[in-house]
């Protein structure tokens, strides 16, 4: 799959002299600084109206009346439990599921159609059905959760096995490794480099989804908060919630990004 | 771990082999004696690793019979190292299941100590280099209570004066752990060397085209008259 090669490089060139560590914080950091001064003059010149462009500081004062309030911590740890739930889900289903059609070609010939299919059928068209049967509340949203990332983590799974080396297979043949044990020992350990980038690749659809989820389904979550902003018209509200969803999102990818570093994962980005 | 081969037997009888319409193998016949280096030589496609592989049970055989006694195991060209994972955990899958924690310890500090890694133990294969890795192969098989090993150009993958250094350290832990072997070169020089017989074979359908046995001791010199005699025979007999 192509997506799957997106993440590889990232952390395979070490930084390590200290100018470039220095570089790491301060290009990024000059590219913030311009953002906000562009941010802060256009909000100056008044070339939108103020309820329809917060200046910086409005969004400031926004984000202290939030947490003091308590909302948005509240909001954060709805978000991340129902992706949290959607994504293991379908990660314990997904990823099996994709293992077992790896191995076994009459069940690609079955499946593979029907879940392409799905994989290209947005998630959100699912956000009807997901409140006539699941209601209000957290299981629509993780239904939709379950629905983004069980897909692509299966087809991602069942076409890492397909690329597995044959040699491995004849190794684990010479020293008697068979059955459920040529599973455990090889074929999930040859394949999880490549089940880790996509863990992450899927991690962001369900991040992507989980706002646009709780904008429809729910009463709490960042996505929910950017709603009621909107009918309150408070842009500036909604201005800190996306920076929060945003930031999450990369801490969410940084730590499993900490994965690929694993020992026995690490061959895998080496090559 | 065995010091000597306990019993192997190894034996072509009227063995054909063809993928479709391709035949590799005609009617071949070949015993493996028990203890002997043979060295099959051959030209590029003519048949080796298919033979390797049917003298494993990897593949079965067109027609033809195929008695093997012992255990066998493969030393490959490369990359037969789970990468996954560490050298000790690559040596430890050739270890039976009955051995105790005791016996594991004591034979993977002999294996690591034969093969010269020592203070690698840990490391996993992509962190070490080529020859490294081919150690650690050879020190897999010989944990495996294996009696005939078979290695299809192990050392082909490696730099030229790495390849000398491993000829010489697979004569050397040979020499303390008896094993049949049968190896599969390009290198004449390589198979001169090393065996103690040499089967030079054809193009496809693949026979034997010529048998040397050289009987003087090893290690051996490349300039030792037994090596440079079989050198010259088996250039001519592949008209080069
Ligand atoms: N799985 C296969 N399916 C079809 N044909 C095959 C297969 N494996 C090998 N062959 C064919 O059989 C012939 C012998 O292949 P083999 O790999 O045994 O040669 P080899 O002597 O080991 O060559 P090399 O010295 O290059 O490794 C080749 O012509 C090859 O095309
Ligand atoms: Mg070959």
């Amino acid at each position: 799959m192509t997506e799957t090669t997106i993440f590889r490089n990232e952390s395979t060139k070490p930084i390590s002299s200290k100018t470039a560590n220095i570089f790491g914080f301060l290009l990024p950091g000059i590219v913030l600084i311009t953002l906000l001064l562009v941010w802060s003059l256009i909000s100056f010149t008044n070339l939108f109206p103020t309820y329809a462009f917060p200046s910086p500081l409005a969004v400031l004062k926004s984000f202290t009346e939030e947490i003091i309030a308590g909302r948005l911590l509240n909001d954060i740890v709805a978000s991340l439990w129902r992706v949290s739930v959607g994504f293991v889900l379908s990660a314990l289903l997904g990823i099996p599921f994709g293992l077992w059609l790896g191995q076994h070609i009459n069940a690609r010939r079955a499946f593979v159609p029907m879940l392409n299919f799905f994989r290209f059928l947005s998630p959100l068209a699912w956000i009807p059905f997901a409140i006539l049967w699941f209601h209000i509340g957290d299981k629509p949203a993780i239904f939709l959760i379950f629905m983004a990332s069980f897909f692509p983590l299966a087809l991602a799974t069942m076409s890492a096995v397909a690329t597995i080396p044959n040699i491995y297979f004849s190794v684990a043949k010479d020293y008697d490794i068979k059955g459920f044990s040529l599973i455990t020992k090889v074929v999930f350990p040859a394949v999880l480099p490549q089940i880790i980038t996509s863990l992450r690749v899927s991690c962001g659809i369900a991040w992507v989804i989980i706002v646009a989820a709780e904008m429809v389904g729910c009463q709490d979550g960042l996505g929910y908060g950017i709603w009621e902003a909107r009918n309150g018209l408070r842009l500036d509200a909604a201005v800190c919630y996306m920076i929060v969803i945003g930031l999450l999102g990369m801490i969410i990818d940084r730590l499993l990004n900490q994965l690929t570093k694993l020992p026995n994962i690490r061959w895998g980005y080496e090559r | 771990m065995k010091d000597k081969i306990i019993k192997s037997q190894l034996v072509l009888e009227n063995v054909s082999h063809n993928y479709g319409a391709v035949t590799v193998l005609n009617n071949l016949n070949l015993v493996v004696n028990s203890g002997e280096v043979l060295v099959l030589v051959g030209p590029s496609g003519c048949g080796k690793t298919t033979l390797l592989n049917l003298l494993s049970g990897h593949i079965k055989p067109s027609s033809g019979i195929i008695k093997r006694e012992g255990i066998i195991l493969t030393v490959y060209q490369q990359d037969g190292l789970f990468p996954w994972l560490t050298v000790v955990e690559n040596i430890s899958l050739g270890f039976s299941k009955l051995m105790n924690d005791a016996e594991r310890e004591a034979e993977l500090k002999e294996l690591i100590e034969l093969i010269h890694l020592n203070g690698f133990e840990q490391y996993y294969p992509h962190q070490l280099s080529g020859g490294m890795k081919q150690r650690v192969e050879i020190a897999r098989v010989l944990a495996g209570d294996s009696d005939i090993l078979l290695m299809d150009e192990p050392f082909s993958a490696l730099d030229y004066q790495t390849r000398l250094r491993m000829r010489f350290e697979l004569i050397r832990i040979l020499k303390q752990k008896q094993r049949t072997v049968v190896f599969v070169t390009h290198d004449i020089e390589e198979a001169t060397q090393l065996a103690d017989r040499i089967l030079v074979l054809t193009n496809r359908p693949t026979t034997i085209s010529c048998e040397l046995t050289i009987k003087s001791p090893r290690p051996r010199n490349h300039s030792d008259p037994s090596v440079i005699n079989a050198i010259t025979t088996i250039l001519q007999e592949m008209k080069l």
